[in-house]
């Protein structure tokens, strides 16, 4: 409706609306923004104070005094070298392993012609309605029976494979003109030729999109690495911030959880904002897919 | 569309047996074909099966035993679900996930769809407004209840700070039966908003500009073009938002992990908690797998109920099936 008043302002008087408008929803989004931003800027502003900031009264939101050894003492305490290490194993594996296996099966079903391919997929479709919580507990079960509890195997490897994911490549590659690929086949490539030096350099957009997807999500994956991470020393970045504020003495030293916290927080944020554009492009083209 | 799909190929294939079919799809030309796709298919098929297939029919036995994982499993037919009728937290559990649900969700699309449509105008600067109300949502759970656990606190939390500034004495939030869900609610809200806005604010990129000057045309107010153009054109879009929201509101578990720990007096105990608790607390593997049924079957009435309705008000939903 916005749209439409802007394109018959002809008159002044309409002009003069559209900018009052203009300038109404300016506000509104900006004190919105900053309601959003909130909590961030408290977060940054708060792991530079000391304790007797934290509880001073009334407080103050830029810091009195300047502690930048928040940040390496929070480092310590809470052994973040080895929680980003772990992290950062689990997140490229898999998504390394979700981008092999979606984008495979993913020309499989677009592309291929066999028996019991639809009936597949459509198994596939059906058990990504299948909420998490319900496969905890038989998950939980079989790690315990491979010998995987406490290792990075339990979050890396059943999270190698990915309905949503190859459910995803797959609506993409339908897309791409069978015309180059069956070039390619008339050249003389197979398959699995045709899939490399074709397919995958067509299909990077939806690569990408479920690359940043798939890290952003391990990234912040807390409820399956609680259940299954129980020894320090494999514990991923989540984990490690949700029991370093449990385990407070008398005072909470909330400066260290900040900045622990804007430690945790920077990696995804960076992602995202690299990663802007597909990220949104994800959410928009595989939901309105899914919904409709 | 899938299903539309293979509805065309079954037309098809009825004319030939199905076994002659399979014959054809090994041999001959075809030969080579099929077996590429079953390779390509065959790294996520084998874990799909694994880790995915398997657990979920493991679950349906898991449910009717008695089973701590230190002893062999007992099976005990329905008594899970017997047990469940007289446990009082599993109903307090099942209430506050309605509650927290049915009123996290309606209130986040509404605020999502008027930042939506206020994204929608042609001005300058929009992509950083939607960046900045798309952070939080990217933000680990954790992180982000942790920093409003800390803006929460009775004394020195931010929050009761800037309330009394205008004189008002804040509420225990966290830490009062009656404000913590409220406060999980609020929490939830500010990080979950950016995905329906984002869906939304597509769906009206999405609308074509000719129906808004052919309402202006026919002399529509600024309601009936919102009322007859924009909730319309829109409804696909808000039809997958109330969806996904609706059931990914059910299966929240971080931020109550978190920011309240089910607290106080089991206030804020959803049901995801709950199972949480009794499998890898009490080690009651059996009753968290029949609380986890529970939990399914309601997502699965929503989606079902979603779908029936959708019919009824998403425009342009039954062309699309």
């Amino acid at each position: 409706m916005a749209s439409a008043s802007a394109n018959t302002g002809g008159r002044i008087g309409q002009k003069q609306t559209k900018i009052l408008m203009d300038i109404l929803v300016y506000v509104v989004l900006s004190v919105v923004g900053i309601i959003f931003i909130m909590p961030f800027a408290w977060m940054v502003a708060n792991s530079f104070k000391d304790i007797r900031g934290i509880y001073q009264y009334p407080p103050t939101f830029i810091p009195e005094v300047w502690r930048f050894e928040n940040y390496t003492e929070a480092w310590t305490l809470t052994h973040f070298d080895l929680g980003f290490l772990n992290s950062a194993i689990v997140a490229a594996a898999v998504v390394l392993g979700q981008l092999f296996t979606a984008s495979l099966a993913g020309y499989s079903f677009a592309r291929l012609r066999y028996p019991g391919r639809d009936k597949i997929f459509l198994l596939y479709i059906s058990l990504m309605m299948v909420p998490f919580t319900v496969l905890l507990i038989p998950l939980y079960v079989q790690m315990r029976a491979f010998g995987w509890v406490s290792t990075l195997q339990a979050v890396i490897i059943p999270f190698l494979f990915t309905p949503w994911g190859t459910f995803m490549m797959r609506q993409f590659m339908v897309t791409i003109p069978r015309e180059l690929e069956d070039a390619a086949r008339i050249d003389g490539c197979g398959f699995f030729r045709t899939y490399w030096l074709i397919i995958l350099p067509l299909t990077k957009p939806a690569l990408a999109t479920l690359a940043i997807f798939t890290f952003v999500n391990t990234w912040n994956s807390f409820q399956w690495p609680l259940i299954v991470l129980g020894k320090p020393k494999v514990k991923t970045l989540p984990l490690l911030l949700a029991s370093f504020q449990n385990q407070s003495g008398m005072r909470t030293p909330w400066h260290l959880i900040m900045a622990a916290a804007t430690f945790v927080v920077i990696p995804v944020l960076i992602a995202f904002i690299v990663g802007q554009k597909y990220y949104v492009r994800g959410i928009v083209t595989t939901g309105i897919k899914g919904g409709g | 569309m899938a299903a539309n799909v293979g509805q065309a190929r079954l037309g098809q294939k009825r004319k030939r047996s199905a076994i002659e079919d399979v014959k054809r799809a090994f041999t001959g030309l075809r030969r080579g074909e099929t077996i590429a796709g079953y390779l390509f298919l065959a790294p996520n098929f084998i874990g799909f099966v694994i880790f995915m297939l398997f657990p979920i029919c493991f679950a349906f036995y898991i449910m009717l035993t008695d089973w701590s994982l230190a002893k062999e499993p007992q099976f005990i037919g329905l008594k899970n679900f017997d047990t469940m009728v007289n446990d009082r937290i599993f109903w307090k559990s099942l209430g506050n996930s309605f509650y927290y649900t049915f009123v996290a969700v309606p209130t986040g699309i509404f605020i999502a769809f008027w930042l939506a449509l206020a994204l929608n105008r042609k001005m300058r600067g929009i992509i950083f407004f939607r960046t900045v109300y798309f952070l939080p949502q990217i933000t680990l759970t954790v992180a982000a209840a942790t920093i409003w656990r800390w803006i929460y606190q009775p004394e020195i939390g931010m929050i009761n700070h800037i309330l009394e500034l205008i004189g008002i004495d804040g509420p225990k939030w966290i830490h009062d039966t009656k404000w913590a869900m409220p406060s999980v609610i609020i929490m939830s809200n500010w990080q979950g908003i950016g995905f329906a806005m984002l869906i939304l604010l597509a769906g009206l990129q999405g609308i074509p500009e000719e129906f808004y000057e052919a309402a202006a045309i026919d002399g529509a107010s600024g309601w009936q073009r919102m009322r007859f153009v924009t909730l319309p054109m829109l409804s696909p879009a808000l039809f997958f938002v109330v969806v996904t929201s609706l059931i990914g509101a059910f299966q929240s578990f971080d931020q109550f992990y978190v920011l309240t720990q089910g607290g106080p007096a089991h206030a804020t105990t959803p049901l995801t908690l709950y199972i949480f608790q009794n499998a890898f607390s009490f080690f009651k593997m059996g009753y968290g797998a029949a609380l986890a049924a529970v939990l399914f079957v309601i997502i699965l009435i929503i989606t079902i109920i979603q779908w029936q309705l959708a019919q009824r008000w998403v425009f342009g939903f039954e062309e699309d099936d």
